[in-house]
C-alpha cells in the first residue's frame, strides 16, 4: 500500500500514522523475537541446571555401586587363630582373623621389612575382611588349617586408586598411597588378583568410619520408620481436618483463624519445626533424642498443611450433586461423607499425600535439630531405636574427608532420588488412573 | 497389667460393647422385623455403646499415665528423711535418680544409705500399687460403662445424631491441630528467647555487630567472651537470599511467561514437569552440589581472573539456592498469569499490540500483585532455607557485602548451635531459639503479606 505524505504549512513532510507504524514495525518484531528468546533462554537455563545436577551426581556416584576386592590366599592356621575347638562359637567369635590375613600378605610381599612398611601393607586390605574370614569358617569348619583363596574387601584408598586407574596407571588418583603401596597394588593388577564386584555392602550395612564398609541400610531403615510414623499420623489427621473445613466448618472467625494458621504453617521454614520438636517433644515431654518416633512427629506436623490443602482441593472437586442426591435419599451428613465424598475424593487426596510424604522423605533440617545426626552403626529395628535418615546420612558423609565417601554420598543421593521419583511417579499415575472429571 | 495391655483390652472391650449394643438394639426393637421402629440403624447403637465405653476409659488411662510418676515422686520426697528435705532442686533430682536406679536394679545386692534403699523399695511398691489400682479402676469403669450403655439402648435413643456429633467434634479437633502447632512453635521459641534476653539485652542482640557465641566455660578463659550481635547473620542471610532472587526471579518469571503465553501444549506438558523436578530435589542434594561442584568451580574460575573466591562463598550457596527456587517462582507466576482474563489479551491484540507488548504492558501489570506475592513467598523460602547454606556457606560471621567472601546465615547458626550435645540453659543454646524467633517472625510477616496480596488479587478477577 502506497501512502502520500501530507504536506503541512512549512512544507516539511509529516509522516502519516501508517508510516510511523511501518517504520517501527521491524523494531517491534525484533523486540518480540528478543522477548520470546528470553523465555526460551530461561527455560533452557532451568533444564540445563537439572541436567548438570543429575549428570554431576550420577557421574560422581555410579562407581560406588562397584567395590574392589583383592584375592588373598589365607591359611586358617589354628595356632595363629588361637582356636582349639572349631565347633565352639565363642572361640570362633574372638579368634584373631586379621593375624592370618597379615601373614598371608607378608608371604606374598616379602619386600615389606620394616614395621612401617608392614603397617602400610596391612592397610591394603580393609579391616572388615575379618568378618568375611569368620563367616566362611563358621559355614565350613573343615577349613581349619587349610589354605584357601579368598576375595577380600580392599581398603578405600585402593578402591579409589583402582577405580580411577582405568588402563593407564598414570591417570590414577594416588591420594594417601605411598609409592611402595602403589607398586604392591600394581603387582596385584598384573597378576589379576584384584577385581570389582557389585557393592552389596553399600545396601546391606549401616554407617561406618571406613568408607568401604559403610552402607545405607541403617539410614534407609531410619527413613522408613520415620516415614511410617509420619504417614500414620498426618494422613488421617490431615484428611479429617480437610473434611471438617470443607463440609462442616461454619463461616466464622474461628474457621478463618484455623485457615490462616494452616496457610501460614505451610510456608514456615522446616527448621522452625525442628526447634518445635526440640523444645516440646524432647525438652518438655522428655522423649529420647535421635529416635524415628520424634522425627516422624515433627515431620507429620510439617506435612500436615500440605495434606490438608490438597485434600481440601480434592473434596472441593466432588460435585455437590452427589451430596444432594445422597442427602435426598435420607443419608446423614456423616454417611454422605464416609460413603460418597471420601471415596470419590480419595485419589486426589492420595496424590497430594504422596507428594507431601516425598517432601518429608527428603527433609533434613528438622531431623538435625532433634538429634538424628548421630553416628549410628546398628540398623534400627523400630520407631524407638536411635537412627538417622537417608538425607541426614548424605549430610554426614558429605562432611567426611575421605575421597571414597564422595562417591558413596552421590550414590546415596541417587538412591534417595530414586525413591522420590518413584513416589512422585506413583502420585502422577494414581492421578491419571483414578481421577474422574465431572 | 501394663499400659499397652490395658490399651489392647480397651479396644477389645469397645468391640464387645459394639456387638452388645447392636444386638441389644435389635432385641429391644423386637427382632429384625422391628428395626424400622428404631430411631437409627443398629450399627449406630453399637458405635455409640463402643464410644461411651471407650472414650472415658482411655481418658482415664492417659491421665493416669501422665500423672502417676509425678505423684509417686512427691510421695517419695515426703517420706525422705528431714535432712534431705533441705537439699536444692538439682541435688534432690540427683537423689531421686539414684533411688529410681536402685529400684530398677535389685535393691538387696547394692550397698547404699539405708534410707535410699528404703525409698527404692517404697518406690517399687508404690509403682506396683499404682499399676494394680489402674487395672482395677480401668476394668471397673469400662465394665460399668458398657453396662450403662447397654441399658440405655432404646428405640427412642437418637444414636445416629449422637454418633455424628462425636464424629464432628473429632474432626474439629483434627482441624485445630494446625492452631496448636502454631501455638507450640510460638511458645517453644518465645519461652527460650525470654530466658536468652534475660542474659543478653534485646537491642544488643538485634543491633550488635559482633557474633561469636562461644561462652567462657570457666572464669577468666581467653577468647570466650560471647558476643551475640546478630547483624552479621541478618546481613549474610540477606546477601545469599538476594543472590538467589537475582537468579530465580528473572528465570522463573520468564519461564512462566513463555510457558503460559507462547509454548504449545506439547512443549508445556514436557517442560513444566521437568522444571518441577527441580523443586522436588531435596535441599541436601543441592547442598552437596553447591559445596562439592559449584564452589570449587567458582573458585577456579575466580582464580583464572585473579579474583580470590572463598571456598565457602556466598555466591555458590546463593546461585544454587536460586536454581532451587526457579520452579517455585515459575509455578506461582504461572498461576497468576493464567488467572488474567482472556478479554484483556483480546483487547490489547485488537488495538494492534504485539504479543510481547501485550505481555509487558497489559498482562504483567494486571498480574503484578500476584507476582509480587509469589516473589515474597519465594523470599521467605530463601531466608528459611537451611541445608544448602549449612553445607555450602561458612560459619564465620563476616559483615560483608562481597559475594565472593564467606558469610554465615541465621539458619546455619541455629544448626551449629543446636546440633550435638549441649546444655539446655546456656545463652549459647538459647540464642538459637532467639534466632529461630526472629526467623519465624520475619517469615510469618512475609507470608501473611504475600497471602493477603494473592487473595486480594484472586478476588479482583473472580
Amino acid at each position: 500500500m502506497k501512502n502520500e505524505s501530507i504536506q503541512n504549512k512549512d512544507g516539511a513532510a509529516k509522516p502519516s500514522t501508517i508510516d510511523l507504524v511501518n517504520k517501527n514495525l521491524a523494531k517491534r518484531y525484533r523486540a518480540e523475537k528478543r522477548f520470546k528468546a528470553y523465555g526460551v533462554a530461561a527455560i533452557l537455563f532451568g533444564l540445563a541446571c537439572l541436567v548438570i545436577l543429575f549428570t554431576d551426581i550420577i557421574g560422581k556416584g555410579h562407581s560406588a555401586f562397584l567395590q574392589t576386592y583383592v584375592y588373598v590366599e589365607v591359611n586358617y592356621d589354628a595356632d595363629a587363630l588361637d582356636i582349639s575347638n572349631v565347633n565352639d562359637p565363642q572361640q570362633l567369635a574372638i579368634a584373631d582373623y586379621s593375624a592370618i590375613v597379615k601373614s598371608a600378605l607378608r608371604e606374598q610381599f616379602t619386600d615389606a621389612k620394616s614395621r612401617k612398611q608392614r603397617r602400610n601393607l596391612y592397610g591394603l586390605v580393609s579391616n572388615g575382611a575379618s568378618f568375611t574370614l569368620r563367616e566362611s569358617l563358621e559355614n565350613n569348619p573343615a577349613l581349619l588349617n587349610q589354605t584357601v583363596g579368598l576375595w577380600l574387601l580392599a581398603d578405600d584408598d585402593i578402591d579409589t586408586y583402582y577405580k580411577s586407574r582405568g588402563d593407564n596407571k598414570d591417570d590414577a588418583f594416588v591420594g594417601r598411597l605411598n609409592p611402595q603401596q602403589v607398586a604392591w597394588v600394581e603387582t596385584w593388577i598384573d597378576q589379576k588378583q584384584i577385581k570389582k564386584r557389585f557393592n552389596t555392602t553399600f545396601f546391606t550395612s549401616g554407617d561406618s568410619r571406613e568408607p568401604e564398609q559403610a552402607g545405607i541400610m541403617g539410614a534407609m531403615a531410619g527413613s522408613l520408620f520415620t516415614l511410617l510414623v509420619t504417614i500414620a499420623l498426618s494422613f488421617p489427621i490431615g484428611v479429617a481436618a480437610a473434611v471438617y473445613l470443607e463440609e462442616y466448618a461454619p463461616k466464622n472467625k474461628i474457621t478463618d483463624f484455623i485457615e490462616v494458621n494452616i496457610n501460614n504453617l505451610a510456608a514456615v521454614p522446616s527448621i522452625i519445626f525442628g526447634l518445635l520438636g526440640l523444645a516440646i517433644f524432647i525438652g518438655y515431654f522428655e522423649m529420647h533424642r535421635s529416635i524415628p518416633l520424634v522425627g516422624g512427629l515433627v515431620l507429620s506436623l510439617m506435612t500436615l498443611p500440605t495434606i490438608i490443602i490438597s485434600s481440601r482441593a480434592a473434596i472441593k472437586s466432588v460435585p455437590s450433586s452427589i451430596r444432594d442426591a445422597a442427602l435426598g435419599l435420607g443419608a446423614s451428613k456423616m454417611q454422605v461423607i464416609l460413603h460418597h465424598v471420601l471415596p470419590l475424593a480419595m485419589p486426589g487426596m492420595l496424590t497430594g499425600a504422596i507428594i507431601g510424604f516425598a517432601q518429608a522423605l527428603g527433609e533434613t533440617a528438622p531431623l538435625l535439630m532433634i538429634g538424628m545426626v548421630a553416628f549410628i552403626v546398628d540398623i534400627p529395628g523400630g520407631v524407638s531405636d536411635p537412627a538417622t535418615a537417608l538425607p541426614v546420612q548424605i549430610f554426614l558423609w558429605s562432611d567426611s574427608p575421605e575421597r571414597a565417601f564422595v562417591e558413596r554420598t552421590s550414590a546415596a543421593i541417587m538412591v534417595l532420588l530414586a525413591f522420590l521419583i518413584t513416589m512422585n511417579t506413583a502420585a502422577i499415575w494414581l492421578r491419571k488412573r483414578l481421577e474422574r472429571r465431572w | 497389667m501394663n499400659t499397652s495391655m490395658l490399651l489392647i483390652l480397651a479396644l477389645l472391650l469397645m468391640a464387645m460393647a459394639f456387638t452388645l449394643g447392636r444386638k441389644r438394639s435389635i432385641a429391644v426393637a423386637g427382632g429384625s422385623q422391628g428395626i424400622r421402629n428404631l430411631n437409627s440403624l443398629p450399627g449406630y447403637y453399637g458405635t455409640l455403646s463402643a464410644l461411651w465405653c471407650g472414650i472415658p476409659s482411655i481418658l482415664i488411662l492417659v491421665v493416669w499415665v501422665l500423672f502417676d510418676d509425678y505423684i509417686i515422686q512427691q510421695i517419695i520426697i515426703q517420706e525422705l528423711p528431714s535432712s534431705t528435705q533441705a537439699l536444692s532442686d538439682s541435688e534432690l533430682g540427683l537423689l531421686l535418680n539414684t533411688v529410681s536406679n536402685m529400684a530398677i536394679n535389685d535393691t538387696s545386692t547394692l550397698s547404699a544409705e539405708p534410707y535410699i534403699i528404703a525409698a527404692a523399695e517404697r518406690l517399687n511398691s508404690l509403682q506396683h500399687i499404682s499399676q494394680m489400682a489402674l487395672t482395677v479402676v480401668f476394668i471397673c469403669v469400662t465394665m460399668g460403662l458398657s453396662w450403662f450403655s447397654w441399658m440405655r439402648v432404646s428405640p427412642d435413643l437418637k444414636a445416629r445424631v449422637k454418633v455424628e456429633n462425636v464424629f464432628k467434634i473429632a474432626l474439629l479437633m483434627c482441624a485445630s491441630i494446625a492452631v496448636f502447632t502454631t501455638a507450640g512453635i510460638v511458645f517453644s521459641v518465645i519461652f527460650e528467647s525470654i530466658k536468652f534476653f534475660q542474659s543478653v539485652p534485646f537491642f544488643d542482640f538485634i543491633f550488635g555487630l559482633q557474633w561469636s557465641p562461644q561462652m567462657a566455660i570457666r572464669e577468666g578463659q581467653i577468647g570466650g567472651s560471647g558476643a551475640f550481635g546478630a547483624v552479621p547473620l541478618f546481613a549474610g542471610t540477606m546477601l545469599i537470599s538476594a543472590i538467589a532472587m537475582i537468579i530465580a526471579v528473572p528465570a522463573g518469571l520468564m519461564a512462566a511467561i513463555y510457558l503460559s503465553e507462547y509454548a504449545s501444549p506439547r512443549v508445556r506438558t514436557f517442560v513444566k514437569p521437568a522444571l518441577e523436578v527441580l523443586a522436588g530435589v531435596p535441599t541436601v542434594v543441592y547442598g552437596f552440589f553447591a559445596a562439592l561442584t559449584v564452589a570449587p568451580y567458582l573458585r577456579e574460575t575466580g582464580s583464572m581472573f585473579g579474583l580470590s573466591v572463598s571456598s565457602e562463598s556466598a555466591l555458590a550457596a546463593g546461585l544454587v539456592m536460586g536454581v532451587m527456587i526457579i520452579p517455585f517462582v515459575s509455578s506461582l507466576s504461572d498461576d497468576v498469569i493464567n488467572a488474567v482474563p482472556q478479554s484483556l489479551r483480546d483487547g490489547s491484540f485488537g488495538l494492534g499490540a504485539t504479543h510481547s507488548e501485550t505481555i509487558k504492558q497489559v498482562i504483567i501489570p494486571a498480574a503484578l500483585p500476584g507476582i509480587v506475592g509469589g516473589i515474597l513467598l519465594a523470599v521467605s523460602r530463601a531466608i528459611g532455607e537451611t541445608m544448602i547454606v549449612v553445607m555450602a556457606a561458612g560459619l564465620a560471621a563476616n559483615l560483608t557485602a562481597n559475594p565472593m567472601e564467606s558469610v554465615t546465615t541465621v539458619t546455619v547458626q541455629i544448626v551449629t548451635l543446636l546440633v550435638g550435645d549441649q546444655e539446655f540453659n546456656s545463652p549459647k543454646t538459647l540464642s538459637a531459639f532467639a534466632l529461630g524467633l526472629i526467623l519465624f517472625v520475619i517469615t510469618l510477616i512475609l507470608n501473611s503479606i504475600a497471602l493477603m496480596v494473592v487473595k486480594k488479587y484472586r478476588e479482583q478477577y473472580e
